[in-house]
């Protein structure tokens, strides 16, 4: 299989401030919204650049939705960003009225997305937010899974007319899709050819799935491996050519197993085409306190659940 | 002929006493506390064009509903001006309708702006917009009006705090403050207390006003107008009485979601002049 190489590690977090400081220079509808979360979210520099396109609304995410959603209805292009569960769980109802049944251009900045938030532990480690998004009508889901595909992604959510949630994290994570490659929603991203099991995976698991593959390969298990960045819509057909020739299926995301990336290709696989598969996720349960290394491993999300739920399903066949 | 506000407002109670009648189901409890508001807002005092009218607003004045059940008094007025047929207010709340139980855009109404009904967020979306409006150079200013019991919702003075603090000098909030939500009076419920003072404390331009007397309301409304580019926002707290202008429907929380039976539509309309033709 191809070779992917670290560039370099960052924060898909700062993958999102690059790619905001991209729009404030070239489309003035752009306009960015915090609740006092500049710092986190990587904003300083849109902040700097256009003062007068950056509102801190502060500890207040319901406004800050409704905030958005009226600059967006008067031709604004909104980035409201702030933690991944504060961006969704606590601002469900307004999301649903004001954004997605209101069909308003917000684009909903999501960061410290998951697990790998760490040592704040469980009130902040939102594992249930990307169920609760594609459920809204309308809403699309993006979870890019390194910083060049952020900040790539990023730019493709400004340039799309709808309300879009966009995830990402906290941790330095291994930066290794091209500079220059374009984010095109809704595509799956082929890392891996193969024949043998179908892997899916998003955001940080991405990156763990490539690893699996490789490992996998050397055992002589040929993998045909997706970035699923676009949770919603999902790439039906790509993933349902994969299964077809592969004939089983993992899925990796870094999320509950309620919800996520796993039961949405479940629910297209069931209906259009059943095959085995595993969902390596996070079973009904919170999460805890410690280093986003530590807790990828607590938590079964890694190269080597991966690789083993992968070997699992071949053994079967 | 020329009406005035108080004849298009007796033909808007008596639209929404016949729409609840009609669809079996609605809002006339607040719907008539705010009748008066409604018609001269829309009737007098908004730089708004039914012809020229987009959703984004642009070029003029632009209406939020936040309190979104009371939907009878804004489809009403939003006829009676030209935005969609009159006659089409006999569909309120049946099946296909664009008139939605609650606004939403996605019927395509015109004079629609944004979905409401779940309460306290329409003052958060008036103030994005009315931050929009600046942005994009525009001079007209964004109304909005919400409850006095859906002040009760936290967002409403989220949005009070940074409304004050982004200086948004073009939005113009109205409280119908009618003192009556569904479970009782509003002190009873959960002790609003003193709104005036409420919102002068979060640093806002208040003025208070009857909300059934026009002379009255033309003061308050000039007095927002006079009030407006000058760094602050204006909360506009209109005293009105649930249910107003139908006996047996005013001063009390009982008809706030409650449809009258036919024999109470004719007493109602009864006590409503015919102005400007029944739909």
């Amino acid at each position: 299989m191809k070779e992917y190489i670290n560039s370099g590690s960052q924060d898909t977090r700062s993958g999102f401030g690059a790619g905001l400081a991209i729009l404030g220079r070239t489309n003035p509808r752009v306009v960015a919204l915090t609740a006092d979360l500049k710092g986190s979210l990587k904003m300083d520099e849109f902040a700097a650049e256009h003062p007068d396109r950056f509102f801190e609304v502060g500890i207040a995410e319901a406004n800050m939705i409704g905030m958005a959603a009226g600059m967006a209805l008067t031709g604004s292009i909104p980035f409201a960003g702030t933690f991944a569960n504060f961006a969704t769980a606590r601002v469900y109802d307004q999301i649903r009225q004001a954004v997605c049944y209101s069909h308003t251009n917000v684009k909903i900045a999501a960061s410290h997305a998951g697990i790998t938030l760490g040592e704040d532990g469980a009130t902040h480690q939102t594992l249930e937010d990307v169920g609760m998004m594609r459920m809204l009508p309308g809403m699309t889901v993006l979870v890019p899974c390194d910083y060049n595909q952020t900040v790539a992604a990023t730019l493709a959510a400004a340039a799309y007319e709808g309300p879009v949630y966009l995830r990402f994290g906290r941790p330095k994570v291994p930066n290794f899709t091209p500079a220059d490659e374009p984010f095109i929603i809704g595509k799956a991203q082929q890392l891996a050819e193969g024949g043998d099991v179908t892997i899916l995976a998003n955001g940080h698991l991405v990156w763990e799935a490539i690893q699996a593959a490789k490992a996998l390969e050397a055992e002589g298990i040929s993998v045909d491996l997706y970035n699923i960045h676009t949770v919603k819509p999902l790439d039906e057909k790509a993933i349902l050519a994969s299964v077809a020739r592969t004939g089983c299926v993992v899925v990796a995301e870094e999320h509950l197993v309620a919800g996520g990336l796993g039961e949405a290709v479940a629910g297209l696989l069931a209906e259009r085409h059943p095959a085995p598969m595993r969902i390596v996720a996070i079973r009904d349960q919170f999460g805890q306190s410690g280093t986003p290394a530590q807790l990828m491993q607590a938590y079964g999300l890694d190269a080597a659940h991966i690789a083993a739920a992968a070997r699992e399903l071949y053994g079967r066949k | 002929m020329e009406y005035t506000p108080r004849q298009i407002a007796s033909q808007v109670r008596r639209d929404i006493v016949r729409m609840v009648t009609g669809a079996a189901s609605g809002h006339p409890g607040g719907s008539l506390s705010s009748t008066d508001i409604m018609t001269w807002l829309y009737f007098k005092e908004m730089d708004i064009n039914p012809k020229t009218w987009q959703r984004d607003g642009s070029h003029q004045d632009m209406f939020f509903l936040s309190a979104g059940h009371i939907t009878p008094v804004f489809y009403s007025v939003l006829a009676r001006r030209g935005f969609f047929p009159v006659a089409e207010l006999d569909t309120f709340r049946r099946f296909g309708s664009r008139l939605q139980g609650h606004p939403c855009i996605e019927k395509g109404l015109p004079g629609i702006h944004q979905a409401a009904g779940s309460l306290g967020q329409g003052l958060s979306t008036a103030l994005g917009a009315a931050l929009g409006k600046k942005l994009t150079g525009d001079s007209h200013r964004v109304f909005v009006l919400v409850g006095d019991g859906e002040s009760e919702e936290g967002q409403i003075w989220e949005a009070a705090i940074v409304a004050a603090h982004q200086k948004a000098d073009n939005l113009v909030a109205i409280t119908d403050w009618n003192r009556q939500q569904i479970d009782g009076s509003t002190e009873d419920v959960a002790g609003l207390g003193d709104l005036e003072a409420k919102w002068k404390s979060f640093g806002w331009e208040v003025i208070t006003a009857d909300g059934h007397d026009f002379d009255s309301i033309a003061e308050a409304f000039a007095a927002a107008r006079e009030a407006g580019g000058k760094g602050r926002p204006v909360m506009i707290l209109f005293h009105t009485e649930m249910g107003h202008g139908v006996d047996f429907m005013a001063g009390t929380h009982k008809w706030h979601g409650k449809n009258p039976s036919p024999e109470q539509c004719e007493a109602a309309l009864a006590q409503l002049e015919e102005t400007l033709g029944d739909y």
